[in-house]
């Protein structure tokens, strides 16, 4: 069956069943992304906005629709970090994707690493700490991306979060009774007034992976498929798996708990969100909700 | 045909008149794939023939 709309060749068939051509899924993707924009106030005059980046699809294709969304906005400046955490076999290929979409788009990429933040890369930390690779990647990527953004003055980060991240992060914080984390979750997070951590907004919120990776390719935006080697690891993987099973017999499923989330997600920040805002760290002074962040804690076991 | 699966990087042989055929046939969940055809992303209702070469795309991300 042809695009409904121009009757050409189909390339992607959206979750209702419709088919779209290369031109008109390019056009429906783009206009999705800028109405979460607009929608949510996502990007604003006088934003100076991070770009999270890995090199990976979600932020390549992030990366480059910011680029042409905000070159046509004016008073608005973007850049990129990556965060390299010294994976062997995996960040290398993935930085080297990052550095010549920066490069072709002619966007600033500023590169930090775990050893030189932390004095270990991510492989010696895995070694030696009793927690999941995941975990401490986690904690210790979002430490540096609030610092380089902050030392960077960007008031925005933005992230290639998508609906499939989002979804499974929805069930995993519901299956772990873990209140205080969901309530950090939805299209921006981190939304408090203190000029030391940053907003986060997710233009790609309401993207399914599947609809980013047809869009990557289409374009000719992301690199090889690399897979990380601690990705296996992950109960998300799990969660993933179950909700793709689902997706297949039940299309629609993962909107759904995206809009039932951003329904009840009022009620968690009201009922789960730390009164007086956001603390922070007595030995680093980078936010948390405890005395000492998580990453200041791993590094006294990192080190001792 | 000749189909290459990326996420392995392995090259299976297969004989399936469509794609949701060839992915019901290989096991893959067609909600974590997208499927290349001679060079071009087709939906799942695509015909197959036996001098194709297909690619089968991961979606799910590597990290």
């Amino acid at each position: 069956m042809p695009c409904k709309k121009c009757l050409k060749e189909p390339v992607f068939a959206l979750i209702s069943g419709e088919k779209l051509c290369r031109k008109c899924f390019n056009s429906y993707f783009e206009r999705k992304i800028r109405k979460c924009i607009r929608q949510y106030g996502l990007i604003e005059k006088g934003d100076r906005i991070a770009v999270a980046i890995s090199g990976g699809k979600d932020s390549s294709v992030l990366l480059s629709l910011l680029s042409g969304i905000t070159r046509q906005m004016k008073n608005i400046e973007i850049f990129a970090i990556l965060i390299d955490e010294g994976i062997r076999g995996y960040r290398p290929f993935t930085k080297k994707d990052a550095v010549n979409l920066c490069k072709k788009l002619g966007i600033k990429l500023y590169v930090y690493s775990f050893k030189k933040e932390f004095g270990m890369d991510l492989d010696r930390m895995v070694k030696k700490l009793k927690k999941g690779p995941c975990t401490i990647c986690g904690i210790f990527r979002r430490y540096l991306l609030n610092k380089a953004a902050r030392e960077l003055r960007a008031n925005k980060m933005a992230f290639g979060h998508n609906a499939d991240d989002e979804a499974q992060s929805v069930v995993m914080n519901l299956f772990r009774s873990n209140n205080d984390a969901a309530a950090r979750l939805g299209v921006v997070n981190g939304i408090k007034k203190d000029a030391r951590f940053i907003p986060r907004i997710k233009p790609m919120y309401f993207m399914l992976e599947k609809e980013i990776t047809a869009y990557a390719f289409i374009n000719g935006i992301s690199g090889k498929f690399v897979e990380c080697p601690y990705a296996g690891s992950a109960y998300r993987g799990e969660i993933r798996n179950m909700l793709n099973d689902f997706e297949l017999r039940h299309p629609g499923t993962k909107a759904g708990i995206l809009s039932s989330f951003l329904e009840t997600l009022p009620l968690l920040k009201e009922n789960f969100m730390k009164e007086g805002g956001i603390g922070f760290c007595r030995k680093c002074g980078e936010p948390t909700s405890g005395e000492e962040c998580m990453a200041c804690r791993l590094l006294k076991e990192l080190h001792s | 045909m000749k189909v290459y699966i990326e996420k392995t990087g392995k090259t299976a042989n297969a004989k399936a008149p469509s794609v949701a055929a060839l992915l019901k046939k290989l096991n893959i969940n067609p909600v974590t794939v997208l499927v290349v055809k001679n060079g071009a992303l087709v939906t799942e209702d695509a015909k197959l023939a036996e001098n194709d070469t297909v690619k089968i795309l991961s979606v799910v991300s590597g990290g």
